[in-house]
């Protein structure tokens, strides 16, 4: 798997075109534990990215991932641009000097970082994040087998499920208090998403 | 030095920012700057990173700036928004721990008096502290 320009290009229109099709999903979501605008904001933030995929994907990868993040950053509207914004300024800071797919643990943990200290969270509150560390975790665990990609769209998967039964100490679904268990987090489910579509993609391509 | 802290109101709601922002003008008038903004880019209930950055911009005093805002959002936003200023503006731009219409008058009112930007924040931030 080595990571070709016209593939970043695709990855990103395959996982912006995901997002935007998911918007009622994850406003369906939002409305249940949260101020049900996820899949709107989401929406606004990915259709900017893709108004600028030639831009995006005539970059060095770098400075593609920091494109993507100040454009997510400046359109969003809500506290996920912060937070997606973070993980991809910080993802394109790491990658400076790296190579993918060799360093792609180190360079998705950079971006995990970015979310945790933007958003003063860490997992287990029912937030992306518990989506996004045990996806790095499969990234350290499982780096260079063969099957990683399948691993990855399984452990977002399970991942996703396991926010359901928490209580969400963060965000605004934490002002529910108990009242927040049963639904799967918004920001869980759109991270489980863009993810899926990597992998599609990376898969089509192999 | 006559200048003074300029105050900035950050709400999901415009109708709120813009309230509480005429609150602020009441009780201070126009001695200190107060600029706001609310709502997502939008239009709709919600934040907008480019809004705070402008209007931090419009409220920008040699003292600082003190931004007040109601929700998680309003906050995280507001903090991304003062890692994009100018390096030399960043570090004279803090978001209280406040409530968003009782931090902004009494933020405002120390502001009137000419005190520094950390003073403006404590009192603010003495109303989450009680």
């Amino acid at each position: 798997m080595t990571l070709q320009p016209d593939t970043f290009k695709s990855l990103v229109k395959v996982a912006a075109e995901q997002v935007i099709a998911s918007a009622p999903e994850l406003t369906a979501l939002d409305q249940a534990i949260g101020d049900g605008d996820h899949g709107t904001n989401m929406k606004r933030g990915f259709e900017a990215v893709l108004s600028k995929l030639d831009t995006i994907g005539a970059q060095p990868l770098d400075e593609a991932f920091k494109t993507i993040g100040k454009t997510l950053v400046m359109t969003v509207g809500g506290a996920s641009g912060p937070l997606y914004g973070s993980f991809f300024l910080a993802a394109g800071e790491a990658l400076a000097g790296k190579k993918l797919p060799e360093d792609l643990a180190d360079v998705f943990g950079s971006g995990v970082n970015a979310v945790s200290a933007r958003g003063r969270s860490h997992a287990g509150e029912k937030t992306m994040l518990d989506v996004l560390v045990p996806v790095l975790e499969t990234l350290k665990a499982d780096a260079g087998r063969e099957d990683l990609i399948e691993r990855v769209r399984t452990a977002a998967s399970e991942a996703v499920a396991r926010t359901a039964p928490m209580q969400a100490t963060k965000g605004r679904a934490s002002f529910l208090g108990a009242r927040s268990v049963g639904h799967v987090d918004p920001g869980a489910k759109s991270s489980c998403l863009l993810l899926h579509a990597v992998c599609s993609t990376l898969e089509a391509r192999q | 030095m006559s200048d003074t802290v300029g105050i900035v109101i950050v709400s999901h709601s415009r109708d709120i920012a813009k309230g509480t922002a005429d609150m602020v003008r009441q009780m201070v008038g126009s001695e200190v700057k107060v600029a706001f903004c609310g709502g997502d880019p939008d239009g709709g209930l919600g934040t907008n990173v480019p809004g705070i950055i402008d209007a931090i911009n419009d409220a920008w005093s040699t003292k600082g700036v003190a931004i007040l805002v109601d929700l998680g959002g309003a906050e995280t936003n507001s903090e991304m928004a003062v890692e994009m200023l100018e390096p030399e503006r960043r570090k004279m731009v803090v978001v209280c721990n406040a409530p968003i219409v009782e931090g902004a008058v009494m933020a405002a009112t120390e502001a009137a008096g000419g005190s520094s930007l950390e003073q403006v924040r404590a009192v603010a931030e003495e109303l989450t502290a009680g």
